[in-house]
């Protein structure tokens, strides 16, 4: 691979005579990267491949049995895997739909002229920076039916948010709008930002009016920015873990990376979760494809 | 946006300032209380209606670092005397400090988890960002055969879910004896944020200007010389953002440390939760935690405002 990778140097430059070449320096700049990667996340994914052939309970020293697809085939007829699917997609679209709605609906208020905008902006950016995991935790007191200041500024009495079945997956949703909205906040204002003043000086003159000028003008210019921030955050939402898993023990807000590690690290199931694991693992690849290609497309405007 | 003339225009224009203001209070409510919880006393932490106004305290921090038992019977007065302010205000919330066989005070495990976040996220931030910029530079620099297909790995090795990736990590390190390890949890940050950087960092590298390190190398220097003396330099300030940003990636991470670590290397984030065991928790002290731990992560975003919109676009987007 290397001698195939080798392109011309003129051998008589002086850079060549001394120190190292162009070439080598590529391949010791790069090829160090790209072999930790393949130790460290590749090599480790083909060893779960391995396993998810196998009824292996890591719990135990019994010796794994190769079992052919049964696990993938378990899996996929499991109605409950079906279920934490199901969840999963149910969250995502409301956390993302909720964070494209808040998020650019607070950039559009924000894209004037405000006294201390950058200020404002960046104090708003401030939840996605910290850990979901433990401001996460902190959103228990907030919730907290008796003592929690969400039910007192919402005058709630003793509303049940993370104890009511129905309502917990949509009290995780709403602490996951709160810390990313800022996300689609950030990168809606890049592509407000971007779009040409004329374009608006034009519909004034035009006399259109503002739904007018906002569907027409506003958002086809911000689409494929937005478009960006809906597919990270779908990604994002799709392998959400740490809000979901201590915010609530619910069996409706079991998101399916959560059954994953239940099954890998409290059922000890580990053949099982490493087909459980395959399957999200190409649902990821799939949508990190699109987001790629999305970027590449935007990049190159 | 068009000047502003009318005056249904200019109040549209308030309308939109006060908003703001409201949506901006609404969102940080959330970190005012948890820095407010962290100086109160516990009776107040959790009360209807909430107590907003009240004498700070700086007990919920003592009580953060220092093992505690119940007092059976209140302290005597000479007792009370003689202790230290940090152990009265333990006292004044019907508490003593425990102690050791030599009287010295009994840590909780706080601070050990406060250091291992550090050490674990500094460690795998050099790693990944020094191996990222050279590899950037490689990427930006140098033709490289199937490069989409190499930069399209690259990220998507960032883009596993922690879990997936734990399963056979836990597995392999068990074998080693890695599990519990810092070098082991050093590892997997290094490897999760090394695809970051390098994505970061190739945006910063490709602004540099080419024709810096042309001018060098036909003065005479040699491709090394040019990239430690010319290009480093330039990239100073992407090289701190990008460290920034793995620093704080690792730092907040829960899910590897949940399952890697349990006792000796156990990071922050997994053991600030695990302290709300059964019963009433003491929010006061889990408030001091959290603010403890927030505090770097917020004062490095303002420091990081500028570049925000970069990093979290994996270097796609530049303002």
């Amino acid at each position: 691979m290397a001698t195939s990778m080798i392109t011309t140097l003129d051998q008589s430059s002086r850079a060549a005579a001394r120190g190292f070449s162009d070439i080598s320096i590529r391949n010791l700049f790069i090829i160090p990267t790209i072999l930790f990667l393949i130790v460290f996340n590749i090599f480790p994914l083909i060893y779960s491949l391995g396993y998810s052939f196998t009824d292996f309970r890591a719990s135990t020293n019994a010796p794994a049995n190769f079992v052919g697809l049964k696990n993938y085939r378990d899996l996929l007829n499991d109605p409950y895997v079906w279920s934490n699917f199901a969840i999963t997609a149910k969250y995502v679209i409301i956390s993302v739909a909720g964070q494209l709605f808040v998020g650019f609906g607070v950039a559009m208020l924000l894209n004037r002229d405000i006294p201390l905008k950058g200020l404002l902006t960046t104090l708003l950016l401030l939840p996605m920076m910290l850990s979901m995991a433990v401001v996460g935790l902190f959103w228990k007191l907030l919730y907290d039916p008796s003592f929690g200041i969400i039910n007192y500024a919402l005058g709630l009495g003793t509303f049940e948010w993370l104890a009511d079945p129905k309502m917990a997956l949509y009290a995780v949703a709403l602490t996951d709008i709160w810390m990313w909205s800022p996300f689609v906040m950030l990168l809606s204002l890049a592509g407000l930002s971007a779009v040409p003043k004329h374009l608006y000086e034009a519909a004034a003159i035009d006399r259109a009016g503002p739904f007018y000028t906002f569907f027409r003008i506003t958002l086809p210019l911000v689409a494929p920015i937005l478009m960006i921030a809906v597919i990270f955050r779908t990604m994002e939402a799709f392998k959400t873990f740490d809000l979901a898993y201590i915010l609530t023990s619910q069996p409706t807000t079991e998101l399916i990376s959560i059954r994953l590690y239940k099954m890998a690290f409290q059922e000890w199931q580990t053949g099982r979760s490493c087909a459980l694991a395959y399957i999200v693992l190409i649902m990821v690849l799939a949508i990190t494809n699109i987001y790629v290609k999305y970027l590449n497309k935007v990049k190159e405007r | 946006m068009a000047a502003v003339r009318t005056s249904s225009e200019v109040a549209a224009n308030r309308l939109a300032i006060v908003a703001v203001l409201v949506v901006t209070i609404i969102f940080l409510a959330p970190i005012y209380w948890i820095a407010s919880t962290a100086f109160k006393p516990r009776n107040l932490a959790t009360t209807i209606p909430p107590t907003v106004v009240f004498q700070p305290e700086i007990s919920p921090f003592v009580k953060l670092f220092t093992k505690r038992s119940q007092l059976r019977t209140p302290p005597t007065p000479e007792e009370y005397a003689a202790a230290p302010w940090w152990e009265r205000v333990v006292f004044d919330g019907g508490e003593k400090i425990v102690r050791d066989g030599q009287g010295q005070v009994q840590w909780s495990g706080y601070p050990s988890r406060f250091l291992n976040s550090l050490i674990v996220a500094i460690t795998s931030t050099i790693l990944a960002v020094g191996m990222g910029t050279f590899t950037a530079y490689g990427f930006s620099r140098f033709k490289v055969k199937g490069e989409a297909d190499l930069l399209f790995f690259i990220l998507s090795t960032r883009m596993l879910p922690p879990v997936v990736v734990a399963i056979p990590m836990f597995l392999m390190y068990r074998a080693v004896g890695l599990n519990d390890s810092h070098l082991g949890l050093i590892i997997l940050y290094t490897a999760f944020n090394l695809s970051f950087s390098v994505w970061l960092m190739k945006g910063f590298m490709d602004e540099i200007p080419k024709e810096y390190e042309e001018a060098a190398l036909v003065d005479g220097y040699t491709r090394m010389e040019a990239f430690f003396k010319i290009v480093l330099p330039e990239a100073a300030t992407g090289i701190a953002a990008t460290a920034v940003f793995c620093f704080i990636t690792a730092w907040n991470e829960y899910a590897f440390a949940l399952i890697m670590t349990n006792r000796r290397a156990q990071t922050a984030p997994p053991f600030i939760p695990s302290q709300v065991g059964s019963g009433l928790p003491d929010w006061t002290v889990i408030a001091a935690g959290t603010f403890l731990f927030l505090l770097p992560v917020a004062i490095f975003t303002f420091l990081l405002r500028n570049h925000l919109l970069r990093g979290m676009s994996f270097g796609a987007i530049r303002k």
